[in-house]
């Protein structure tokens, strides 16, 4: 765990202390388990997001991704009766391919990140309305499909399964971001992707294999987010999602210049994030101040994480000269 | 606003757009128009009896591991042209960031018009009348030329508008580019001028602000001959007029041509100082080279026949000369020097060896065979790597580490189950950090914190942990100081040795001479000729250069 994590951590730890100190009912189990569970399907959309921040691109098009493929899938085991272990697979294959389209339009036709997934977010939106007509889609009443629901919207000894869902992929993709050979080339190509490519890195492969991550991990957390909310108005369903998932990014160290950031990272913002958003339940603050909040806070924590490295940077400067003269009068 | 009257051929009218720097502007004005007229009439004996404009005086600058100047001292006089020569890496860039005021030395003084500062600011050193006109030109291509030279002081109308005078911006730039020679006129836009015209502009741009001294860097490099005879006749031109100028070139016939005075840098220290008489070429290289000769005749003596052909273009064609197939070949333990001038195609034929480009047309061939490279991930499955021309933007990675930099190429070969190996990648790092004398506290160092040399040192490192089969290097030892430039020299010469081709794209005409096995000369896109052991020399060199037969 980075510093930088560990501040992070120590700040949900205050927040948490400062919310319970006022109002104790933060604390009980029925509120802790819902936060719970609202963390591990953000976060779920917050660790695909990374992966493509990491590379110094940006995936606009998660929220309306969520409410296209959560319509899909209520249609397909809802009204199409398919068979759910089926219809899971292919929601998850559908967000990879569209991971792979935005890839291959950002790698090899080099259009840039911000335009493709900001024409993905509004087609998406679009399709997922047309293909209810608008309408709302839910399950019929008295629909049940018992292991999908315990899967998704259970709860093992009290804790969210949608939570231990995230704490599972949190630890795969930790190991894969920190510890693999992609890994390592996100990290290169963020850094300097020209240098990556010199070094012999097929960078828009790797690329493109995290907008294909990113696609698949928004699908999962689409069915999660279908499976919490039972019935999807497309309209409205998953509007700013995209927007938590880049929030807890930046919260979480990540640079959008891409090359920073750690996974830890990633899931503090999140649990940040979430924190702050029962804050303002709980402490009575109006719900529309909700996002100026959230703002603020961001604002705030990057604010001072910059000013850190500028400190830092300057430290490490001084030290170098001090260094720098020392060794040159030993000469 | 006010006017000035310089004397210079027959008086040339100049508007000055200087508003706020009055006081001091009116004693320099006496001062200039004194020493044009003294030029005037006897510019020997004005020359050598003026207080000199300028003078250092046992300047010393150290960054970390490196003292880039070392007890220098100099002098220009007003009206003065002087020669600035020495290696890349002796200490020249250094001098101009402290006279431009971007660095401050450790030690010394620097006198200007006798009045001593321990250091100069920016704004001390544009006030004083210093101009620089850099090798990379820094000018608004989508501006037209009369914004260009008044850029941030543009005349203003229409008041509290502040609108820009286009009609007085462009009668006050008219005068200026006459003095400079300029064929074009002040709102041709600076996108359709040629290099030197675009120099021209910077000079202009520097004669607005009243400069006493214009401080040319390399302004020679890139430019064809014909300009460059153009832009030494505008040097000329400025030393009638009283002002002094400070050519830095690695050109040394121009050099020889043009300044009174050559003042050589080697290791950072004042090496010697040449008077216009004494002013040759060998003398020059002499003093810039000094022990620097030995290496390069060690670097220079191969201790195996060349082989087979390696790597090898076949009419080849780059984007930056499309209509001209380039023909090429590099020989096994040979050092093949690929000389030419900036923009001659060089770079871009070995982005093609390379993969990062791909050819417009042509074929090539590794041992005989045919090749296509996809990507420079294919040339390096096929032992063909590239030690870029940009160190920093692409050869190495300045936020990871040494070890990280090492396997980064060869990442699956220090990884088990697709998980990388610290302890391996270490193994590799320590291993080469040794063999290259890599200068660093540890493996782990970040290669951003490490001087140019040692940077230079891990690039060539991650190949070299890969058993390369061709080895190109573009500008290899640029902006390096003179050690890590030889211990360079000595690995190109070892590879080779073990059988490597090797490719140097080098615009230093002394290393390109001193390393090589045979040179091949590019002009316009075209390999114009290969020259043999014998047959090497400065002026064969230049002449294929610009396109025109050796002798």
């Amino acid at each position: 765990m980075s510093k930088k994590d560990l501040g992070l951590l120590i700040l949900i730890l205050v927040v948490g202390a400062v919310v319970a100190i006022i109002n104790p009912r933060f604390l009980l189990p029925i509120n802790l388990a819902n936060t719970a569970n609202l963390i591990g399907l953000f976060g779920i959309l917050a660790i695909g997001q990374a992966f493509v921040i990491i590379t110094g691109g940006i995936e606009l098009s998660v929220g309306s991704v969520v409410a296209l493929l959560g319509v899909l899938f209520v249609d397909f085991i809802a009204t199409r009766d398919m068979a759910w272990p089926v219809a899971l697979p292919l929601i998850l294959v559908l967000g990879g391919m569209i991971g792979l389209a935005h890839g291959w339009l950002i790698t090899r036709l080099k259009l840039q990140p911000f335009v493709v997934t900001l024409c993905g977010l509004l087609i998406y939106r679009g399709v997922a309305r047309f293909y209810t007509a608008d309408g709302t889609a839910g399950f019929a009443f008295g629909q049940n499909f018992p292991e999908l629901e315990f899967l998704t919207a259970g709860r093992s000894y009290g804790v969210p399964n949608s939570f231990i869902a995230l704490i599972v992929i949190a630890i795969v993709m930790w190991v894969v971001l920190h510890r693999s050979v992609f890994g390592r080339y996100l990290y290169a190509i963020g850094k300097n992707e020209e240098a990556a490519k010199y070094s012999g890195i097929r960078t828009g492969r790797v690329v493109m294999a995290a907008y294909v991550i990113c696609g698949v991990l928004t699908a999962l957390s689409a069915i999660y987010f279908a499976m919490y909310t039972r019935s999807i108005s497309p309209a409205s369903h998953g509007q700013f999602y995209e927007l938590y998932a880049i929030a807890a990014a930046v919260l979480g160290g990540f640079s959008l210049r891409g090359g920073e950031g750690s996974l830890i990272g990633v899931i503090l913002g999140t649990v940040l994030l979430q924190e702050l958003q029962n804050l303002v339940n709980l402490l009575g603050i109006p719900s529309s101040l909700n996002f100026a909040v959230m703002g603020g806070v961001i604002l705030i924590g990057v604010l001072v994480d910059q000013q850190w490295g500028v400190y830092r940077e300057r430290r490490l400067m001084l030290e170098a000269t001090r260094k720098g003269m020392a060794g040159a009068s030993a000469e | 606003m006010r006017r000035l009257e310089v004397r210079f051929g027959s008086a040339a009218r100049i508007d000055e757009p200087c508003e706020g720097r009055q006081s001091a502007d009116v004693a320099r004005t006496a001062h200039q128009l004194l020493s044009g007229v003294m030029n005037y009439s006897d510019a020997s004996i004005g020359v050598s009896t003026t207080a000199p404009f300028l003078s250092l005086e046992g300047v010393r600058k150290t960054y970390p591991g490196v003292v880039a100047l070392d007890g220098f001292s100099m002098e220009v006089r007003p009206g003065e042209v002087i020669g600035l020569v020495g290696e890349n890496g002796a200490g020249k860039s250094t001098l101009m960031k402290i006279l431009g005021g971007v660095t401050t030395p450790d030690t010394g003084t620097i006198t200007v018009d006798g009045v001593a500062h321990d250091r100069l600011t920016v704004e001390a050193s544009i006030g004083s009348g210093i101009a620089f006109v850099h090798q990379e030109l820094n000018l608004f291509e989508n501006l037209d030329v009369a914004a260009n030279i008044f850029f941030g002081r543009e005349p203003l109308r229409a008041g509290p508008l502040r609108l820009v005078d286009r009609a007085r911006l462009r009668t006050l730039a008219a005068p200026l580019l006459k003095r400079v020679g300029a064929n074009f006129s002040a709102d041709t836009p600076v996108s359709t001028l040629s290099l030197a015209q675009q120099q021209m502009v910077e000079i202009a741009k520097a004669l607005s602000i009243e400069a006493r001294l214009v401080i040319l860097d390399e302004p020679t490099s890139s430019l064809p001959l014909a300009e460059t005879d153009k832009l030494l006749d505008v040097i000329r031109a400025l030393k009638a007029e009283g002002i002094s100028v400070i050519f830095i070139s690695h050109r040394l016939h121009e050099v020889e041509r043009v300044a009174d005075r050559v003042v050589v840098l080697r290791d950072g220290k004042l090496a010697g100082t040449l008077p216009k008489s004494a002013v040759n070429h060998d003398q020059m290289v002499k003093l810039m080279i000094g022990r620097m000769l030995k290496q390069r005749e060690k670097a220079a003596e191969s201790a195996r026949p060349p082989g087979t052909v390696a790597l090898s273009a076949k009419a080849i064609r780059t984007s930056a000369y499309p209509d001209r197939p380039v023909d090429l070949g590099v020989r096994q333990g040979e050092i093949l020097g690929l000389a030419g001038l900036v923009g001659s195609g060089r770079t871009e034929l070995a982005r093609v060896f390379f993969g990062i480009e791909t050819s417009l047309g042509g074929a090539l061939q590794l041992d005989g065979k045919d090749l296509v490279l996809g990507s420079a991930a294919d040339a390096v499955a096929n032992g063909i790597f590239l030690v870029p021309e940009d160190r920093k933007l692409t050869g190495i990675l300045l936020d990871l580490s040494i070890a990280q930099n090492i396997s980064l190429p060869n990442l699956p070969a220090h990884a088990r189950r697709f998980l990388v190996s610290a302890g391996a990648e270490a193994v590799t790092a320590e291993k080469q950090k040794r063999n290259l004398g890599i200068k660093a506290p540890s493996v782990a160092t970040r290669t951003g914190t490490l001087s140019g040399g040692n940077q230079q040192k891990v690039v060539l490192a991650k190949w070299l942990a890969m058993n390369p089969k061709v080895m190109i290097l573009d500008e290899p030892t640029r902006g390096i100081d003179i050690g890590a430039k030889a211990e360079i020299y000595g690995l190109m010469r070892a590879l080779a040795d073990a059988g490597v081709a090797v490719l140097m794209i080098s615009s230093d005409m002394e290393e390109v001479i001193g390393v090589s096995d045979r040179i091949a000369v590019m002009h316009e896109g075209q390999i114009s000729g290969i020259l043999d052991k014998e047959q090497f020399s400065q002026e064969n060199v230049l002449l294929l250069a610009v396109g025109k037969q050796p002798r």
